[in-house]
């Protein structure tokens, strides 16, 4: 909680990237505090980590292995090959991690679009999934930009409201669970944005002809500003370095344009029950703009919302003429595509809408030769000689050759 | 006339909703100001208008975070009503409103209002959440907000002809997806155990989210109710 005269003194002048003068409170010692008075579990991040800077220059952890996947329910769901790239990324350096089937989604899809639920539900379905990620000793990892700020946020209630903490142990304790905050808050992009040196050691893809937008998304970076990624060297540190230095690190042409603050359009009930505004706003304000400005190849973001919203609502504008038709990627496809990913096996382009065959055609990659391939896959699948695709199937890079 | 406290009404008839109360009106604004919440999202407004400049919702709407933001800080009862009863739904909830000098979440009070709107079964409110009862169906049972099969073409025509094509191609496409817990699932966006299930239908009902439900679409409470209790028996 911030006073009046807190808040006025902190937006009152430039921000300065000095931990010792940070002008919010660090959210880690209160965590700390409350662990000592035997309230919660503070889970600490692993060993084998990476500490990065923060917008007011703290320094935050990024566990390397060991990691419990917080999955996205619209990426798993609609976009796999999201998924399945983080983890194929993880295997190629043969990283530890956990695909857990005890994890819910954050529900906060649900809550941003519709408010049927309140304080203590969606805090309790935050404590849960990380009590379950405790229990088994691996460090959550959280795929989903929405989640990832709606959980910071809920950590920022539990922490000021007492009545809150008290009411959610009260549920845990009937499972049995512990009341467990991480000692950080960690984002897949930001995991991405670590090893993005090691992902360009291991890059087979040439990308340098490549010019990309990027599209940073909003609940990662604008909930609980302070605690995403920023660099000097990216912007200046006047934006989040998350997804830029990634591109940058695997030799893409990263273009700026106009509308880069504004959001995607997506809205969570809009984009399912009133897309009007959404196809509206994505297109007229994002898409057409990075076209008329940049004509980048493609654009990429690190959040679920963001990446259905910009790719599926092209097609309509599209067939109004409006000048659109730029492939939307995660920051994790484009990082295993460069480095060899199957691009149907893996990255499954063909969950994507707007036209990304250009895009390959540009890389060299002879898509329709990929495609045949995972066709066939199909066909064994369809005819029961294969029960599906596994990681056997998919953990070699491709080779690709003319 | 020059704008004064009393008449300012930026293109908004007065007291739109005489049918309701001021009492009832009130007793709504209070529930909201009464949140725990409430004093972390609203510390007072400059009118500077940085939070409308990138509203999403300002752009396509009759909307406004800087209205809301000020009718609040006045307790404009009247127009609260209005906002609770309408402004609320166009709200992106991207939070790019957070940009606020003064400090003011307007994302969060929308949010506020929303659970205020709900939680007493707004009639406005049940009307624009009516196409949506599937989702918080699915949200509530699976514990995932989508699922593939929602990918259908009467859903989603705007989508393309792909859309027809992950719906026909659904049972097999996700058989060809490595990752163990999605691979073959169509009914939800991953594998989630049973025990894990039960647990998220306790949080349901131990922190009266199941109420909530029940005041917005009884017939969508007993679906869920059925289920879940019937689960929980078993459990």
């Amino acid at each position: 909680m911030n006073t009046v005269e807190e808040i006025l003194e902190r937006k009152s002048h430039a921000v300065t990237r000095d931990a010792e003068v940070a002008p919010t409170h660090d959210i880690r010692e209160a965590l700390f505090e409350l662990e000592a008075k035997g309230e919660i579990v503070v889970q600490r991040v692993p060993e084998n980590h990476v500490e990065v800077t923060t917008k007011y220059g703290r320094t935050k952890k990024i566990p390397i292995d060991h990691t419990w996947h917080h999955k996205s329910c619209g990426q798993c769901g609609h976009i796999p090959g999201y998924t399945s790239s983080i983890y194929w990324l993880h295997r190629q350096f043969n990283l530890d991690y956990l695909d857990p089937t005890d994890q819910t989604s954050c529900t906060g899809w649900n809550y941003y679009a519709s408010a049927t639920s309140n304080a203590a539900a969606q805090a309790a379905v935050m404590s849960r999934n990380f009590a379950a990620a405790y229990e088994t000793g691996y460090f959550p990892t959280i795929h989903c930009g929405t989640s990832y700020g709606h959980y910071k946020e809920i950590r920022e209630q539990l922490v000021h409201h007492k009545e809150l903490r008290d009411e959610v142990r009260r549920i845990l304790d009937k499972m049995g669970k512990p009341l467990v905050i991480p000692e950080e808050l960690v984002h897949y992009s930001e995991w991405v944005h670590v090893m993005r040196k090691k992902f360009a050691e291991k890059q087979t893809v040439d990308m340098s002809m490549v010019r990309a937008t990027v599209h940073p998304a909003c609940h990662y970076y604008k909930i609980v500003a302070e605690d995403a990624i920023y660099d000097p060297e990216i912007y200046g540190g006047q934006r989040t370095a998350t997804v830029t230095a990634t591109l940058e690190a695997l030799g893409i042409d990263v273009a700026d344009y106009s509308t880069w603050f504004d959001c995607c359009g997506f809205g969570f009930r809009h984009v399912l029950v009133q897309r009007d505004f959404t196809r509206s706003f994505s297109t007229l304000r994002k898409i057409e703009v990075m076209k008329n400005e940049v004509n980048p190849d493609l654009t990429v973001t690190h959040d679920t919302g963001c990446v259905t919203t910009l790719d599926k609502s092209q097609f309509s504008a599209k067939a109004h003429d409006r000048n659109v038709g730029i492939p939307v990627l995660s920051d994790a496809q484009v990082a295993a595509l460069a480095m060899g990913a199957h691009p149907f096996r893996v990255v499954q382009f063909h969950w994507h809408s707007t036209d990304w065959r250009p895009f390959l055609d540009k890389l060299g990659i002879n898509w329709q030769k990929y495609w045949d391939e995972f066709q066939n896959d199909l066909e064994l699948i369809r005819a029961g000689q294969k029960s599906g695709i596994t990681w056997e199937d998919a953990d070699k890079p491709v080779v690709y050759g003319p | 006339m020059p704008t004064t406290h009393e008449n300012w009404n930026p293109g908004k008839a007065d007291n739109r909703h005489p049918e309701v109360a001021y009492e009832e009106k009130e007793r709504l604004f209070l529930e909201v100001k009464n949140d725990p919440r409430y004093e972390d999202f609203l510390y007072g407004c400059y009118e500077c208008g940085i939070c409308v400049s990138t509203c999403p919702s300002a752009r396509f709407y009759d909307y406004s975070p800087r209205v809301i933001a000020q009718a609040m800080a006045r307790e404009d009862i009247e127009r609260v009503y209005d906002i609770v009863s309408e402004d609320i739904w166009n709200c992106a909830q991207c939070f790019s409103c957070l940009r606020c000098p003064r400090g003011n979440n307007p994302g969060g009070l929308v949010t506020l209002l929303r659970e205020v709107a709900v939680k007493n079964g707004l009639q406005e409110t049940k009307d624009v959440l009516q196409g949506y009862s599937r989702v918080i169906y699915k949200v509530m049972l699976k514990g995932n907000q989508v699922s593939p099969d929602m990918l259908q073409p009467d859903f989603f025509p705007d989508w393309g002809p792909w859309v027809g094509e992950f719906s026909a191609n659904m049972p097999v496409w996700r058989k060809a997806i490595p990752v163990d817990t999605l691979r073959g699932v169509t009914d939800a966006a991953w594998k989630t155990n049973r025990k894990t299930l039960l647990e998220l239908y306790t949080i349901w009902f131990e922190t009266g989210n199941m109420d909530i439900i029940k005041e917005i679409d009884e017939g969508l409470y007993d679906l869920l109710a059925d289920v879940m209790q019937e689960e929980l028996e078993e459990g």
